[in-house]
């Protein structure tokens, strides 16, 4: 790294669904609450992003800038499907690396509502077939040619590991939701606040085999943002500021490489992988070394092989990994405590900088009910599909 | 009077798929393409894709827009000469008993719909062997 860039502030809304708000007014309250806690001023900032996936052509990050303040930085509005936010903090990132701004504010936001299963097009028959397209089809082919919906391409996903890995199946998929949904009662952040028995997670109503509803993420309401700051600007700052301050140790940001299969079904391991390599290398810490991890549990089954690309597991024990309770907060290594994106909620843009806030905020030993004791270093994970893979590996600060 | 769902099924005599084959790497890819995704060669030949192969990966998809039939069993096969395909299992319970990863599956086709003109649409899934 160029030079050290830490979360000076952070803040999240609640998750949840919010109709009498706008995405304005989430983004805003995640904004003010950030520079707030950083004891900062919209106009000590030199750069804003801002990430919205469903409103991307909106100029979200110019809606905030006329409730907050105005003050003609450059803003960049950015879209990378469900690593937005991540790439919003990225964008600040890069510009402190480059020496063109000393604090920025990365803002991640979204509003679904009710939006009910993404992707997987209604079929539209035409009176007259007629092929159109790259595939030269003549009518919508998800539910004929495979499925393009969620929760049934990351099933497929976890079905590929089942496959090639021994001891995983729908009892370990199901696992992980249990354990989500018991994370989340102790997070008042979180969408839903509510545990339930392993059975009842493997008896609601399937959606794509092996993911059940329990085992599936809520579409949703919410925001979060961060202030970051460089390492010289760091130095001006009080003691009580960088004393909170969480340091920002590794920021990565990848794409899917070629791989065979990757012409017919989105690959959401190599690219977790490869960053994980390079944000290990970055921070100069291993799997071992973290005291928590957020990572993108879109659905049960991309937990369950994250733990395998991540590092957290021997090569193929992800099963054995759950079986043993590893990854549950008392566990060797403590994954989504705020109920990750089954229960937290996942609003699209805000996950990649709300995964931060909640391993900043434990770092910082202020996470409450939910606080990992002791945590001193934390990793971040999400995956857009397309595909995008943002890792964020954060430490506590050493000032103070 | 027949079409194919996508033009990368080749119907006739043997209905089979056809896959856009790089000239330069050899790497397989199914509709149209502006150069390859693996060298970044421009030439591409077609070739034709073995009609058997194993099951991958699949999901039992129960839950999709409104319009479409569930549930359906979605795929991923790994043909005999190595071309990853994405269809519906056919011919198949949609039970995870009774599908098995790693089960021999062969191409098979059907008629999906018939328009106005009375022209019928052919798909194809893969059903065990």
């Amino acid at each position: 790294m160029a030079q050290d860039i830490w979360v000076l502030g952070t803040h999240m809304t609640a998750f949840g669904r919010f109709p009498d708000q706008d995405a304005v007014d989430l983004a805003t309250a995640a904004a003010l609450g950030a520079l707030d806690d950083g004891g900062v001023a919209i106009s000590d900032m030199d750069i804003l992003a801002c990430g919205t996936l469903f409103q991307a052509s909106a100029g979200m990050g110019q809606q905030v800038q006329k409730q907050i303040g105005q003050t003609g930085i450059p803003v960049y509005n950015v879209s990378n499907a469900c690593a937005t936010g991540a790439t919003a903090l990225r964008t600040v990132i890069m510009a402190i690396r480059s020496g063109e701004a000393d604090l920025g504010l990365a803002i991640g936001v979204e509003q679904m509502g009710k939006m009910g299963l993404l992707s997987g097009g209604a079929r539209k028959e035409k009176n007259v077939y007629e092929p159109s397209g790259r595939y030269g089809a003549v009518m919508g082919i998800d539910g004929i040619l495979g499925t393009d919906t969620m929760p049934g391409v990351f099933a497929q996903a976890g079905m590929e590991y089942a496959n090639d890995n021994d001891g995983v199946g729908f009892e370990q998929f199901a696992k992980v939701a249990q354990k989500n949904h018991a994370h989340s009662t102790l997070n008042p952040l979180a969408q839903y606040q509510r545990e339930f028995t392993l059975e009842e997670v493997m008896g609601s109503p399937m959606q794509s085999y092996p993911n059940t509803l329990l085992m599936c993420c809520p579409t949703g309401d919410g925001a979060a943002a961060c202030v970051l700051v460089g390492e010289e600007r760091f130095a001006s700052l009080s003691r009580e500021q960088q004393s909170r301050a969480v340091k920002i140790s590794a920021s990565v940001l990848t794409t899917d490489p070629y791989v065979e299969s990757g012409h017919m079904q989105p690959d959401v391991n190599t690219l977790t992988r490869n960053a994980a390599t390079a944000a290990y290398e970055q921070a100069g810490v291993g799997p071992e070394d973290l005291s928590l991890v957020e990572l993108h549990d879109c659905f049960a089954t991309a937990e369950l092989i994250h733990y395998d690309n991540l590092g957290l597991c021997e090569p193929g024990g992800a099963g054995d990994f759950i079986d043993r309770g590893a990854p549950r907060r008392d566990g060797e290594t403590p994954v989504n405590v705020s109920g990750g994106l089954i229960s937290k909620g996942h609003p699209i843009g805000a996950t990649g900088v709300a995964n931060v806030y909640e391993v900043a905020t434990h770092l910082r030993g202020e996470a409450g009910d939910r606080q990992i004791e002791g945590a001193n270093v934390g990793l971040a994970h999400v995956i857009g599909l397309g595909s995008s893979c943002g890792i964020h590996i954060l430490e506590k600060s050493g000032a103070g | 009077m027949q079409i194919p769902l996508v033009d990368y099924l080749v119907l006739g005599d043997e209905p089979h798929l056809q896959a856009n084959e790089c000239a330069d790497c050899g790497a397989r890819f199914f509709g149209r393409r502006n150069a390859c995704a693996r060298c970044g060669g421009r030439s591409f030949n077609p070739v034709r894709v073995s009609d058997t192969g194993t099951l991958r990966t699949f999901s039992i998809v129960y839950r999709a827009a409104p319009t479409i039939p569930t549930p359906y069993v979605s795929a991923i096969v790994l043909t005999d000469d190595g071309t990853s395909v994405r269809s519906n299992l056919i011919n198949i319970e949609p039970d995870p008993a009774k599908i098995s990863l790693g089960m021999k599956v062969k191409l098979d086709t059907y008629i999906v719909g018939t328009d106005d003109d009375g022209q019928e649409a052919v798909a194809f899934g893969y059903a065990p062997v």
